[in-house]
């Protein structure tokens, strides 16, 4: 990276010029966060500075830290540098960061998508001169169906889970993916949810997003039928076979890829993500208006090389969490 | 192909035997009569041939998505399926179709005829007109993939259910050599038809194998013991004025034995026998690699002929003037055979081997390579030929396979279950300072040893072509195979049969690995 208005530090991504770091992974003074999930918003940092709507779950995962909060749109100047938070679309709170410096605009994307999954701001494109956009999906493989065809299917099998006598129990990532899919499916409500899901989602409905009750998981094996969500991880856990006969599903972007649902072990995948699929990532880019890209999060290698053919400066950024190989490590 | 779609999620979706036999047997009840036909034979193995070159469909999908060929191929080890990856990366559908299977089967086989210009318009029009699961089964059957995760044996089973027929007679006549673009259904499963009869085969009788010794089994004077011949298992059938040769993969063989035909022709008619092909000299089997050379072709060349000269080691009699004997006890069988065959002839039998007791029984079983052979195999005197792989009568009691230690020097992604894993490896064993890779192997290790190498690979990563990665030279991993062979294709001059891993060897530094010359020196005995 040039020394611009960016550089990496082992730190993370740095803003010299305003004094800060974005979701940095090792300790600093002052980190603007994206949002909560964990490789971004991590603990140990002096001052957090991130939306309003982004902070309840901040302070839920990461305790009695110090948050300072920007609402989306609004400026504010950081050392040299003016910085505003935007709608990224990828959970409730998330934001793109725009950093302005001597006249150079920069956008850090965090995650994002284009699809608007009715609780979250939709994302808004930030012109730029330079774009530094996730990539976790980028590969032409992946593309979403309509949310609402997918909920559709998930009634469907939930249904004829319970008409067999079987749970139907969904894996989904406790902040976000949970509560798209408590509030997409209202007409399941209470859905029942383990620990790890309720209490994320008490947070969120205690900040006013309008989420359908749910009922926390007591006794597994009364009301057979009725739709369970809970953290990948519980489904390969003992926590699961408590339930007696079980259907079990994983929603996540990975189950576009036959070969990777049936690697994690679920019988049925949906297709629904919080992130940017292939189209949503070249729209989002084209929408910046910026001539530079930076790609982080995925297959860099690829989307780089793709993005250099469509006449981008295009540049691979090498953060912690960047593996072209990896997919489980990262929500999907 | 909607309903055929379907199917395939309902076996996909689960791993439970009684759904997929459910999901099965409700499909040939209800499912166009052509349509179940069509599966009957695909689930057995009936497979179309690739109607077109994988090279092909990779451009004419790349082109039809709007994206560059290279990135298609760097799709596709992340995916990990051909046909998958073209049917995810091709723009939505924007027309319809009624279609059924076996109306795609037709059009697959017009395919085949068709000029390439037409060709390629034909399949970009099937690509507009299916979607998901039936755009990808559609291209798994065109470029001749197609698997349905259901073995033939259950899918008969719940053929068994749909109709009520008894399991082994449908197994009987599902073998053989029928068309399902010309056969009804019910002429294939329901009606009896005496000419087809007349070539068909028994279902084979499978062993077991047996892990820990022979102790269990019980008095050895209820078993007897042959040799576990390392050949093609074969049927062969002399009924009327003719005969035929089955392959144990239902393939009819006849045609590619020629010298066995004299002495099959002077069996009385009505005569079954299961056996091992083999190339045979004098007293003794050629290694595999001499048949193997006469399998790969439709006719045998005179010269082939005199090299690798073939003979059928019977081991049962499952037909005798034309009665089944299946259901009487293999030593009945057994003396019957013996009666009718001449030992010194191409079609003899496999000798029964004398033994007292289970101690003077493994002291042969050592000494099986130098008869060529690959173990033994125990049979209960009192057992019926069975169908299928059955547990109890029958026991495959082979020898310790070879095995190197070796190095790891390439890895490569594996496809579906494992895609995104690295689990096909390039080994190497030491010549001189030089590490010479000599075979690859991709099975053997469990999933949580493939995920861990899989997280070394990418670490210690020092070249990349394409899906395939060069990695420091450092994991040992013991390579364990069936046999060895010269060759002159491989750069280390000689070729193994079924490598595997045995174990990572996480003891041994790399510097340990075994020299090349221990491979030679098993190469003069075996
Ligand atoms: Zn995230
Ligand atoms: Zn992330």
């Amino acid at each position: 990276m040039r020394a611009d208005v960016l550089s990496l530090t082992p730190q993370g991504l740095r803003c010299e010029a305003g004094g800060f770091h974005i979701d940095p992974w090792r300790p600093v003074a002052r980190a603007v966060i994206t949002h909560g999930h964990a490789d971004h918003a991590r603990p140990g940092h002096g001052a957090y500075l991130c939306t309003p709507e982004a902070a309840p779950v901040l302070r839920h995962r990461l305790g009695d830290v110090r948050i300072e909060t920007l609402e989306y749109g609004l400026a504010t100047g950081i050392g040299a540098t003016r910085v505003s938070l935007h709608p990224a679309g990828h959970v409730p709170g998330s934001a793109q960061v725009r950093v302005e410096s001597q006249g150079a605009v920069w956008v850090v994307s965090g995650d994002y998508k284009l699809q608007d999954d009715g609780l979250t701001a939709p994302f808004e494109p930030v012109r730029c001169d330079t774009f530094v956009s996730e990539c976790t999906f980028g590969l032409p493989v992946f593309t979403w169906p309509a949310q609402q065809a997918v909920m559709a299917e998930i009634r469907a099998w939930v249904e004829a889970a319970a008409a067999e006598g079987r749970t139907p129990v969904i894996a989904a990532y406790s902040l976000g993916k949970a509560q798209r899919l408590i509030a997409g499916l209202a007409d399941l409500a209470p859905i029942r949810t383990h620990g790890a899901i309720e209490a994320t989602t008490a947070v969120m409905r205690a900040q006013g997003l309008p989420l359908p009750p749910t009922e926390p998981v007591t006794d597994p094996k009364a009301q057979r039928g009725r739709l369970v969500l809970a953290p990948p991880a519980a489904l390969g856990s003992g926590w699961l076979r408590r339930f007696g006969p079980v259907a079990t599903a994983s929603a996540s972007g990975w189950m576009r890829l036959r070969g990777i649902r049936r690697r994690r072990g679920v019988e049925r995948g949906f297709v629904i993500s919080d992130h940017a699929d292939w189209p949503g990532l070249n729209a989002a880019i084209a929408a910046t208006g910026a001539g530079t890209v930076f790609v982080t999060h995925g297959y860099t290698g690829v989307f780089r090389r793709w993005l250099e053919a469509q006449g981008y400066d295009a540049h691979i950024l090498a953060t912690e969490f960047a593996d072209d190989d990896a997919e489980e490590e990262h929500d999907g | 192909m909607r309903r055929f779609a379907e199917l395939f999620a309902a076996l996909d979706g689960t791993t439970r035997t009684g759904e997929k036999v459910a999901a099965l047997a409700a499909f040939f009840r209800t499912a166009p009569e052509p349509d179940r036909v069509w599966t009957i034979a695909l689930l057995s193995g009936r497979r179309p041939r690739r109607a077109i070159t994988a090279t092909r469909l990779r451009e004419w999908a790349a082109e039809r998505a709007g994206i560059p060929l290279w990135l298609f191929e760097d799709a596709y080890p992340v995916v990990g399926d051909l046909a998958e990856t073209i049917s995810l990366v091709l723009p939505p559908p924007t027309q319809d179709t009624q279609r059924s299977l076996s109306g795609w089967m037709a059009e697959l086989a017009r395919l085949g005829t068709l000029e390439e210009p037409a060709r390629k318009a034909a399949v970009l029009d099937a690509w507009d007109r299916l979607a998901g699961a039936e755009r990808f089964l559609f291209n798994k059957l065109i470029t001749g993939g197609f698997r349905m995760g259901v073995s033939q044996a259950l899918m008969t089973r719940a053929l068994a259910q749909a109709t009520g027929r008894d399991e082994a007679e449908l197994a009987h006549r599902l073998m053989g050599d029928w068309d399902p673009a010309s056969t009804g259904f019910a002429a294939l499963v329901l009606t009896q038809d005496p000419a087809a009869d007349r070539a068909r085969p028994y279902p084979f009788f499978l062993a077991h194998a047996l892990d820990d010794g022979p102790d269990a089994l019980g008095p050895p004077a209820d078993w007897m013991a042959e040799w576990k011949w390392d050949g093609i298992r074969a049927q062969l059938i002399r009924r009327g004025a003719d005969w035929h040769l089955w392959s144990r993969g239902a393939e009819l063989i006849t045609e590619r034995f020629p010298d066995l035909r004299p002495a099959a022709m002077a069996l009385p008619p009505g005569t079954v026998l299961d056996g091992e092909l083999l190339a045979w000299e004098g007293d003794a089997p050629l290694p595999f690699a001499a048949l193997q050379r006469r399998i790969g072709r439709r006719s045998v060349p005179r010269k082939l002929l005199a090299e690798a000269p073939a003979a059928l080691l019977a081991y049962d009699l499952l037909e005798w003037a034309g009665a089944d004997l299946r259901a009487r006890p293999l030593s009945e069988r057994r003396q019957l055979m013996e009666d009718a065959l001449a030992s010194g002839d191409r079609i003899r039998p496999s000798p029964a081997l004398r033994f007292d007791d289970w101690a003077g029984l493994a002291a042969r079983r050592q000494a099986a390579r130098t008869v060529g052979a690959e173990g033994l195999m125990l049979k209960r005197r009192a057992g019926l030929y069975r169908a299928g792989r059955k547990r109890g009568d029958w026991w495959k009691w082979k020898l310790d396979p070879y095995s190197v230690d070796a190095v790891m020097i390439y890895a490569q992604s594996g496809h579906g279950r494992r895609a995104n894993l690295f689990t096909d490896f390039t080994f190497a064993v030491w010549e001189g300072e030089a590490l010479v890779p000599f075979t690859k192997a991709y099975s053997g290790l469990t999933d949580a040893e493939f995920r861990e190498i899989s997280a070394w690979v990418r670490k210690h990563t020092l070249e990349r072509f394409g899906p395939v990665r060069r990695v420091v030279p450092e994991l040992v991993f013991e390579v364990a195979f069936e046999g060895i062979q010269p060759s002159s294709r491989h750069k280390a001059g000689l070729a193994l049969r079924f490598p595997r891993m045995l174990r990572w060897r996480r003891d041994k530094p790399a510097a340990e690995a075994d020299r090349i010359e221990t491979l030679r020196a098993l190469l003069s005995r075996g």
